[in-house]
């Protein structure tokens, strides 16, 4: 049992204890929740130290046979590109509990049960090491935000659900399939083992093969990501989901399609990965223009902010696909920052829903007057999002664009312009939410004590990460030296054997 | 040296006034606001003290800000001649500003939040002018850019203050993005963002005479400076942002943050001399800006309208400087306009707080007696800017138009025409304000001490700022003073005498000369007036354009129109697996548990099948 272990199971153990604790008293519920929460992000604390101290190698790993006959292990291990995503969640879900804490009245005891379920799911997501447990993970992840949107969103929540489920089960589909070939050749689902086969060469594909395993993996992250255009399930589900539901969605989830591109999509399938990278990055640079231009004209603050991921998520895209060590350092690091701002704004929008039950941009008008506090967070992390210089944003978005200017210049002039329509539509909505004066049907109360307590954190966090990135980025960024490593000398043993004609031609480009 | 104690004196003020000021008392936020600032400028001249010649810059680097791989930028602040000019006038004027604001907001509500916003401005401006590489010079950049925001928009409840500061940060934003692609190049093409090893690289390269990769920087980096400086064609968003209160125009719209493309550029001057082309863009843009901003400032009605396009004008003289080569006498127009356009709207100021808000200079007139002080120092940077010879703008003004002429003497003669209408429109605005009878209904009342002892100081700074500060001779000790071209100096100031009396007879005279000339050119004024419809065009040919396109063509189009239809068509044609999706939901938890039991064993008899099945 490692403090890893202990990271992962806490929060199911968790999820037992709610349910199994008797209806009625919703106060207690909470407390054991958030305390619960709180308690595995402290423990997940405990992982920074010995990750960092050798980032590039597995830490904490566990390999004990869960599923013999199939030679399913239960193989976790947290390395530095999966460690702050891990920390990201734990450090979310006791802040999405806080701002659920009144506004979820009915049926707490699942809803929070379900918020400690979706931990468990996420985090696991992040450490398998076995394809078939982080096939396991992923969908055990995809339940509870099923129901926290169906069962406790808004009105059209059962089409945003089913919406959400269907898009991610086709997907996984893919990738199961996918799996299951791999495993048929390779006799194991353990990624490691995996990975060392393909590195020496003692595992190989066809051509075919290889491109259409790509894709399914490929097309199982793209819809998580979302890539455009398979984007359109995330503004439905955000528009119907609760406010934590939104959270987690945002900040965790999305980083799951993300991170599945990294450690799985580059190292596995080096050869696709490359040949489609011109095509993937076009999509990433259309999904950043794209969604910043749809975000801008949204009426519903919800899918304006979930259009901003869009394009914000079109920036990891591209920056992993430009095979660049800053391209991946600023993708991962954008992951991370779009983790915080984005959260936050989604928990600023619920605040505001709670205030005035409406996300309609209309409704609002002239809340700087009454909720001083609530607009100046509101402004900061604006500012975050839309890139400011010493906050969190920043630093990822340059670094890929960075990366990307060394591939294609022309895509970055085109991705560049994303930050020039980010503060169009981050500041036009702010200016109508906030700015102006104030209607008379404007009742709004400024920040609570435990709103305060759920957003300093998010504050903090987009300082610190805006102003020393040598906290965040030194770990990912060697474990991303080391996969682009191994996708590049991969590549460079298929040419030879494949083609050694064209060997001169690829060093060229 | 300790340069990072120069900005942390007004982060500090900003954190204290932003985080506490509800609760602090007026003289404590103006305490804590002015001597921040007070404290940051005696660090400044204690360090240009203590740093000898400054032949060599100074460089202190704190930590590495971004790593990766073997790309990094640090925290580096450096101190060489340039950048101690730009300190000086930054943290003394800046303090100028700030006690006149004391008295300026003293009924204004919002009171800590104007000063902490003034601290931040700070703040950010200190880096910028400190920062070492492009990166952090950017981080500056961008953070004046916000602070500018947040001022110009400090009304926030006026629907045109918030319209005014989004588009100053929008319209800036479209130069970062000129500004951000340069980074780009530089980092690959010099593989760092340090303006050490990048200069001395650009040096050693060969000029280019035809497209290259210096030509490209440099004109991505004109961009960014047409944002941030005002230039065509980016100026629109400066004569906007006067929406903010006055000592903000003054202290951020004309003194400092304005000039930081002009920095900029001077920073880079290595890198530019080798791309002469960017060099001659420069110059057209600046000489085009000066001349089209002048025209428009002719016309304009509100007296701070025509100290802004006056602005954009001034800054259109300093590019011109820089393109031309005459890089120091750039800087010298930079320092001698901070301290004439600073006191021209601290003045303007002064005379809309006397006449409670009112802006309008045909709701003026004949205050020359009722607000003394103000009067005399406003027109001692009258005279400044119309470049009589003694005053500072006289120096600055004929240090570039002498390089304009050597470098193409057409250039010499629109700018030097373009100083006549600078005079004529700046001495239309004093005599409007000043002369003949009082037409609006105000009680004018003079402005406290707190507000005319800047005035004042800026005033004798006006006058004798440009002989007490030789910038050439700072900058570039070393390079041999220009030979004085008398007659040029002649036809310049002649211009300027020409100008104001014609603004004498026209306005003080004659009164009714003005409006006869404006019926009888009534085409010609109303395209003047109203800024030869560029905002119109923008809107209509840009803003509109994109808006509308993406509301009918991205998102009702391609998002709801195609993509979801499809997914729509998709699910319905499942109709059945969703009404499976929602038995489950209603199922709840024991339902979903059979679900997974099922879908466990689905998996596992496919593996079983497709395993046997290569077996």
């Amino acid at each position: 049992m490692t403090l890893l272990d202990l990271t992962i199971f806490l929060p199911l153990i968790g999820f037992l204890v709610l349910i199994l604790m008797p209806r009625g008293n919703d106060e207690l519920v909470r407390r054991v929740a958030i305390g619960i929460a709180v308690l595995v992000f402290l423990l997940s604390l405990g992982l920074i130290g010995p990750v960092m101290s050798a980032p590039k190698d597995f830490q904490f790993v566990q390999n004990t046979p869960w599923i013999d006959v199939m030679k399913i292990n239960y193989h976790v291990g947290i390395d530095g590109l999966s460690m702050w995503l891990v920390i990201l969640t734990t450090f979310l879900t006791p802040i999405a509990m806080l701002v659920s804490w009144k506004h979820i009245d009915q049926r707490v005891k699942e809803f929070f049960a379900f918020l400690l379920l979706l931990e468990f799911g996420m985090t696991g997501v992040f450490v398998s090491l076995d394809l078939f447990l982080f096939y396991t993970f992923w969908e055990v992840g995809l339940v509870p935000m099923y129901f926290l949107i169906g069962i406790w969103g808004h009105d059209r929540r059962i089409y945003a659900a089913v919406k959400f489920f269907l898009y991610t089960l086709a997907g996984s589909v893919l990738m199961l399939g996918a799996m299951i070939f791999i495993y048929n050749r390779a006799k194991t689902f353990d990624y490691v083992e995996i990975l060392k086969n393909i590195q020496s060469g003692m595992l190989t594909f066809t051509h075919t093969e290889e491109l259409l395993l790509f894709l399914a993996f490929f097309i199982a992250f793209a819809i998580k990501v979302p890539m455009f255009p398979l984007h359109t399930w995330l503004p439905d589900a955000h528009v119907e989901a609760p406010t934590a539901g939104s959270v987690m969605l945002a900040s965790v989830m999305l980083k799951m399609g993300c991170y599945g591109l990294i450690r799985f999509c580059l190292p596995l399938f080096p050869g696709p990965a490359h040949d489609c990278a011109p095509w993937i990055m076009g999509l990433g640079v259309i999904g950043i223009v794209y969604g910043a231009l749809v975000a801008m004209v949204q009426p519903n603050m919800k899918k304006l902010v979930a259009y901003s991921s869009v394009s914000h998520l079109g920036f990891v895209v591209l920056g992993v696909f430009t095979f660049t060590q800053a391209g991946l350092d600023g993708a991962v690091y954008q992951m991370l920052a779009h983790g915080i701002s984005t959260g936050a704004l989604f928990m600023l929008v619920g605040m505001l829903y709670e205030r005035q039950h409406s996300l309609e941009i209309k409704s609002y008008g002239g809340v700087g007057t009454p909720a001083p506090n609530l607009t100046t967070v509101f402004v900061i992390a604006t500012l975050a999002s839309i890139g400011l210089p010493l906050l969190s944003n920043f630093v990822g978005e340059y670094l890929v664009l960075q990366g990307a200017s060394k591939v294609n210049m022309l895509g970055t002039v085109f991705a560049a312009t994303g930050p020039i329509f980010a503060a169009v539509y981050m500041l036009w909505m702010v200016q109508r939410v906030f700015y102006g004066k104030t209607d008379g049907n404007l009742h709004m109360s400024d920040l609570t004590m435990r709103e305060y307590i759920a957003l300093v954190p998010m504050i903090a966090m987009m300082v610190w990460m805006g102003v020393y990135s040598q906290t965040f980025l030194p770990a990912a960024s060697s474990q991303n030296a080391e996969i682009l490593k191994m996708s590049q000398d991969r590549r460079t043993a298929v040419a030879d054997i494949a083609k050694p004609g064209q060997q001169e031609v690829r060093d060229a480009r | 040296m300790q340069l990072w104690l120069i900005p942390i004196f007004p982060l500090i003020g900003f954190l204290i006034n932003a985080l506490l000021g509800r609760r602090l008392t007026k003289p404590v936020i103006n305490a804590v606001a002015c001597g921040s600032v007070a404290l940051s400028f005696l660090w400044v001249l204690k360090s240009i003290m203590g740093a000898g010649s400054l032949e060599e810059p100074t460089i202190e680097r704190y930590f590495t800000w971004i790593a990766s791989g073997n790309f990094t930028v640090g925290a580096d602040f450096m101190l060489d001649r340039l950048n101690s000019v730009m300190l000086c006038i930054v943290t003394g004027v800046g303090l100028l500003i700030h006690i006149y604001a004391v008295g300026y907001m003293s009924h204004e509500g919002g009171y800590y939040r104007f000063f902490s916003y003034m601290n931040l401005f700070m703040f950010f401006m200190l880096i910028l002018v400190l920062g070492a590489n492009f990166l952090i010079l950017f981080v500056g950049w961008e953070g004046v850019g916000l602070c500018s925001y947040l001022l110009v928009g400090f009304y926030f409840q006026e629907k045109f203050a918030g319209d005014a500061g989004k588009k100053a940060f929008i319209v800036n934003r479209v130069g970062d993005f000129g500004f951000s692609l340069a980074m780009f190049l530089i980092a690959n093409k010099f593989g760092t963002l340090d303006f050490g090893t990048v200069f001395s690289k650009a040096k050693d390269m060969p000029v280019e005479h035809s497209a290259g990769i210096l030509t490209g920087i440099c004109l991505l980096l004109i961009l960014g400076a047409t944002g941030k400086s005002a230039q065509i064609p980016l100026y629109t968003w400066l004569p906007d942002a006067m929406a903010g209160p006055t000592p903000v125009s003054a202290l951020i719209h004309a003194a400092t943050m304005v000039t930081a493309g002009v920095y900029m550029i001077t920073r880079s001057q290595l890198m530019f001399n080798n791309a002469p082309i960017a060099l001659e863009t420069i110059a057209i843009i600046g000489l085009a800006t000066a001349f089209f901003a002048a025209t428009i400032g002719l016309c304009q009605t509100d007296i701070k309208k025509v100290f802004a396009y006056s602005t954009v004008s001034q800054l259109g003289y300093m590019f011109l400087g820089l393109g031309v080569g005459a890089y120091s006498a750039g800087v010298w127009h930079l320092m001698t306009h901070a301290f004439f356009k600073a006191l021209l709207f601290l003045g303007a100021g002064s005379v809309i707080h006397a006449l409670s808000g009112e802006q309008e200079l045909s709701q003026m007139g004949g205050l020359r007696t009722k607000i003394p002080y103000t009067f005399w120092t406003l027109m001692c940077a009258g005279v400044a800017i119309a470049g009589i010879p003694g005053t500072s703008g006289y120096f600055s003004k004929e240090a570039i138009l002498g390089a304009a002429y050597a470098h193409e003497p057409w250039m010499f003669w629109v700018g030097a025409f373009t100083a006549g209408m600078t005079a004529f429109y700046v001495f239309r605005a004093l005599f409007l304000c000043f002369f003949g009878e009082y037409r609006g209904h105000q009680h004018p009342h003079e402005s406290p001490l707190v507000m005319t002892g800047p005035l004042m100081v800026l005033a004798v700074l006006s006058l004798v700022g440009g002989f007490l500060f030789n910038i050439p001779h700072i900058l570039e000790p070393n390079a041999p003073a220009e030979p004085e071209n008398m007659m040029l100096t002649v036809i310049a100031v002649t211009f300027g005498v020409v100008g104001i009396a014609l603004a004498y007879y026209m306005y003080v005279l004659k009164p009714n000369v003005a409006v006869q000339m404006a019926n009888t050119f009534s085409g010609l004024y109303r395209l003047i007036y109203n800024k030869y419809f560029v905002d119109e065009a923008y809107d209509s040919v840009i803003v509109h354009p994109i808006e509308e396109g993406s509301r009918v063509m991205l998102w009702k189009g391609i998002d709801v129109g195609i993509i979801d239809r499809v997914v729509n068509d998709v699910g319905s044609t499942s109709r059945g697996f969703g009404k499976i999706l929602r038995w489950a939901q209603a199922g709840n938890i024991r339902g979903y548990a059979a679900w997974v039991a099922f879908g466990g064993v689905l998996v596992l008899i496919a593996l079983g099948l497709v395993g046997g099945g290569s077996k």
